[in-house]
């Protein structure tokens, strides 16, 4: 387990960005404690500090997960974001996507939505952009990456 | 004489009074009564006050006039006793010289651990070799004095010779002053060699492992291994171009060690670099999206060119066709688009309009515009 370095904390900043934005700010510089983000087997935790230090008393190899994982670095240190990240990204998401109930279950077993299983979208999506996907009783189901026609959450599964 | 006198006699009665009870006030200020001395080092400007403390102890769970008043009266004898030194005027300041402080203070670093023993001082310990008590000046014949017996001048001087014997075994040819210097040279490398490794044992430095260096028959495979590496690595381009056996391995695991941050660092330093970064990346990125920007400037310029074709073609089939200006103009500067985002202060939901759009309530306002 160890702090990530400067390059890697671009990297996932840099995607986390894509979905909330300058609301990152508010995830680093909490009010009601101090949280921090830890490398473990290249998996990245977001920790509070109290449960860290009660981590640390438990060998590398021993411990397998702390706090919530928001994602993990690949071999070639792309960092991938996880669905374990979404509470704590989904009320700072900047585009929302909202669908109908019809096609939620539809969407959740994988298929692409079309473009009438949309209930709601938040102004000014462009296209390719990060959002968070909301059924209709606002909660939060994905993250993905949005087409403009057929939103179709690509290939690209973050 | 008239009232005015007789009131004037009394304001000045009163006057004196008044002033009386000053000076008595002032001296019961300045005397302070104690039933033992103080004891005073003036030297520290210390004041120790062996009295017994019983108005502190019936003052109860808050002494704190007390307390002050015991302050002020301490402070004021140590005063006094100031005022009665020898003074001066320095610089026109009026300065009492201070006497030597009697107390003693304790240490402010610990004891000095003993030093290990020179290797010198353990083999005459073992010995039982004691340091010869020599005398300062020795007779030298050369010039007939009492000279030192080292340094500046000394009795006898290698190097004032000017003639120095071809020793029986040596080559003829051989330079014996600069056989001389070099020896001398040689010693005292030796000499320096010796007293910073007794430094280095005594400072239980690391010295810079020699462990498989010194070939003796009985080395390890890993010692051979580590001494090979370090002789190949010790030439002038740290050995990058030095060849290998033909089946000769990489050494594994010869590069730097990566460093990372303590698990339990600053967090309040973590945090703030994770902001600098944050805000380093904002302002890197763009303010307008020159993609949209470009797009909606050319479907701008082509409603206008498609408006104007129309007025063309209305003049044109009255004075014959003119072909409207060129086809789509690429590489529209940005600058242009930046300056119609820009205003907007780098916002890219230029969708509903600042102040207008829902207003229900005063809880629409401010952040959530994007719903």
């Amino acid at each position: 387990m160890r702090p990530l370095t400067e390059e890697e904390t671009r990297v996932m900043f840099e995607k986390i960005a894509k979905y909330i934005g300058e609301n990152l700010q508010l995830l680093v510089d909490r009010p009601d404690g101090t949280y921090c983000f830890r490398l473990h087997n290249d998996r990245v935790y977001y920790v509070s500090e109290k449960i860290l230090k009660l981590a640390a008393n438990i060998s590398g190899d021993k411990l397998v997960s702390l706090g919530t994982c928001f994602g993990k670095f690949t071999k070639t240190h792309k960092f991938r974001l996880h669905i374990t990240a979404l509470d704590y990204l989904a009320p700072y998401a900047k585009y929302k996507v909202w669908i109908k109930p019809g096609a939620e279950q539809s969407f959740l077993y994988g298929n692409h939505v079309l473009k009438s299983g949309l209930g709601r979208i938040t102004e000014n999506t462009c296209q390719y952009q990060g959002v968070v996907v909301y059924s209709m009783a606002d909660v939060p189901l994905l993250l993905k990456q949005k087409n403009r026609r057929v939103i179709a959450p690509h290939s690209e599964r973050p | 004489m008239s009232p005015g006198g007789a009131m004037e006699g009394q304001s000045v009665e009163e006057l004196l009074a008044k002033a009386e009870r000053d000076e008595a006030e002032k001296l019961q200020r300045i005397t302070v009564h104690k039933e033992l001395e103080l004891e005073f080092d003036l030297g520290n400007l210390l004041a120790s006050d062996r009295n017994p403390p019983t108005g502190l102890r019936r003052a109860g769970p808050t002494p704190e006039a007390e307390l002050q008043a015991l302050a002020r009266d301490n402070t004021q004898l140590l005063i006094n006793q100031l005022w009665q030194l020898p003074t001066e005027r320095v610089e026109e300041a009026l300065v009492a010289r201070l006497p030597e402080p009697t107390t003693r203070l304790p240490r402010e670093k610990p004891v000095p651990r003993p030093r290990p023993l020179t290797r010198w001082q353990q083999f005459a310990r073992l010995k039982g070799i004691r340091p010869k008590k020599k005398t300062n000046l020795v007779w030298d014949e050369v010039s007939g004095q009492w000279r030192r017996r080292w340094g500046y001048q000394r009795a006898r001087d290698d190097t004032k010779e000017w003639l120095i014997e071809v020793p029986g075994g040596a080559d003829p040819l051989e330079d014996q002053f600069a056989k001389r210097i070099q020896a001398k040279k040689e010693r005292v490398a030796k000499n320096e060699l010796n007293r910073l490794r007794n430094l280095a044992r005594a400072h239980k430095m690391q010295l810079p492992s020699a462990a498989g260096m010194h070939p003796t028959g009985h080395q390890s495979k890993e010692e051979l291994g580590r001494a090979m590496q370090v002789a190949k690595v010790s030439t002038a381009s740290v050995g990058r171009f030095q060849e290998r056996l033909p089946k000769e391995k990489a050494p594994r695991g010869s590069g730097k060690k990566r460093k990372f941050q303590p698990l339990f660092g600053d967090f309040a330093a973590e945090k703030k670099s994770q902001l600098e970064l944050l805000r380093v990346m904002k302002s890197k990125k763009p303010q307008l999206d020159v993609t949209r920007a470009t797009n909606k400037q050319m479907r701008e310029e082509d409603q206008e060119e498609a408006a104007k074709r129309r007025k063309m073609s209305q003049k044109g089939k009255r004075k014959g066709g003119r072909q409207g200006p060129g086809g789509k103009r690429k590489g529209v500067p940005p600058s242009r688009g930046g300056k119609r985002k820009a205003g907007l202060g780098g916002k890219m939901n230029s969708g509903p309009l600042p102040y207008g759009g829902k207003r229900k309530g005063g809880q629409h306002q401010g952040g959530k515009r994007r719903k």
